[in-house]
């Protein structure tokens, strides 16, 4: 990782190593907080914080931690900055950390967090850390937002809570697709960004685990 | 008796920690090849969570809880913001000593579990039940089946993905769609299929 330029650090992990896309990290929120797009917003802006500022902590310290107990220091820093992160939804936005319930804790295993103070911190500075951070926080927005956006549009005819589609519900004509707001939507909308993305960068088509051999006339008979 | 059956079933069916709620979906997609492997991982989970959701649930209600402290002298003290790092730190804990007695007494199981026991700490499924058991208020017997079946749904449908994965990889896949798109889509059906349990009230 040496002499990449901060621009990089910041903005790789938006598309080209996306964390929800090619690392297979932080799946379990990006699925469960996108039913609405105020909702998503407050959670990648606490995704964002905590890796951020998790990251740049465990940087600075990286040097002192013995390496047998570093996944210990690792989970303390990242808990004791979820709580702060708690308690201050819980103060300023209690609507909405209602709403998240228990996937605001469930940022301390989300493995973005981990993964990133885990892969970069622990070898970087504390400066590039806490753009890495930023970006893979980032990173991990922009899915969820594209994903909020078509659950919220779709599933409700709304967009922040503000009505964009009249649903027939209430007078209108558009006709709410229910299962947008149910949890499978979020697997097929994702699994579908992935191909959109891949098709893009097929640099990140993964290796078949299994090739057909040639056909041949003798073996099919 | 009857309480505790429908608190398992609706554990394990209606709301499966990786269908319904999306929970250690990290490890659940990324150690779905094959089927020993997510079988090793499953047992692993359902232990971790019976032994983890109980232990938490006893320190949430003698120690952190508001008013909890009451036996000690101290009936106004509220310390259920030290949840988190109370119920993280124990799962990392139980999980390095089932390490350490299992590696003594049941070597074998040790070597089948392999690299999952570690792993499971940063499992959100883990986490996720205990802070379930502290939303709904579980008691202490409530708690204990509550994780069993919590394991339970969570190992049923990584060994049924696992399942269908290997399958699945002699299936023909439009490119960008092979791997982690094609599981995507795989999960969403299973997750649609689960979906059915939902309207079951017990």
């Amino acid at each position: 990782m040496a002499g990449v330029s901060a621009k990089e650090v910041l903005f790789e992990p938006i598309f080209s190593n996306n964390p929800i896309a090619l690392q297979i990290l932080g799946i379990c929120s990006a699925l469960a907080v996108t039913t609405s797009m105020n909702v998503t917003i407050v959670m990648c802006l606490a995704v964002i914080a905590v890796t951020a500022f998790s990251n740049l902590a465990v940087s600075l310290v990286r040097t002192q931690i013995p390496g047998s107990i570093r996944i210990i220091v690792q989970m303390t820093i990242i808990a004791s900055l979820v709580i702060v992160v708690d308690q201050v939804l819980k103060a300023y936005a209690y609507e909405i950390s209602k709403q998240l319930s228990v996937f605001v804790g469930l940022i301390i295993t989300n493995c973005i967090v981990m993964g990133r103070a885990e892969g970069f911190a622990m070898n970087n500075t504390p400066g590039m850390s806490f753009l890495d951070g930023v970006g893979n926080g980032l990173g991990y927005s922009v899915m969820l937002l594209f994903v909020a956006f078509f659950r919220e549009l779709f599933g409700a005819g709304s967009l922040f809570g503000v009505t964009l589609l009249p649903s027939v519900n209430e007078g209108g004509w558009y006709v709410t697709n229910g299962l947008l707001l149910l949890p499978p939507s979020a697997f097929f909308i994702i699994g579908l960004a992935i191909w959109g993305l891949r098709t893009w960068k097929p640099e990140q088509v993964e290796e078949k685990d299994y090739k057909l051999s040639a056909h041949k006339v003798k073996e099919a008979f | 008796m009857e309480h505790y059956i429908s608190l398992i079933l609706k554990a394990v069916f209606v709301e499966n920690m990786a269908l319904a709620f999306f929970l250690g979906m990290c490890t659940f997609l990324a150690i779905s090849k094959k089927i020993e492997a997510a079988t090793g991982l499953g047992i692993a989970v359902v232990v971790v969570l019976t032994v983890t959701v109980p232990v938490n649930n006893l320190l949430y209600n003698t120690i952190l809880r508001e008013g909890a402290l009451e036996w000690a002298g101290l009936p106004n003290v509220d310390l259920s913001f030290l949840g988190l790092l109370t119920y993280i730190g124990v799962i990392a804990a139980i999980v390095q000593i089932m390490e350490m007695i299992l590696d003594k007494y049941i070597p074998a199981l040790y070597a089948a579990l392999g690299v999952f026991l570690p792993l499971i700490t940063v499992n959100c499924a883990i986490l996720g039940a205990s802070l379930f058991m502290v939303e709904r208020d579980y008691t202490f017997g409530e708690s204990l089946v509550y994780g069993f079946g919590a394991g339970l749904g969570w190992a049923l449908a990584i060994i049924a993905l696992a399942g269908i994965r290997e399958k699945l990889k002699y299936s023909d896949v439009p490119e960008g769609l092979r791997g982690l798109g094609i599981t995507f889509i795989t999960v969403g059906l299973m997750s649609l299929g689960f979906m059915s349990f939902s309207g079951i009230s017990l």
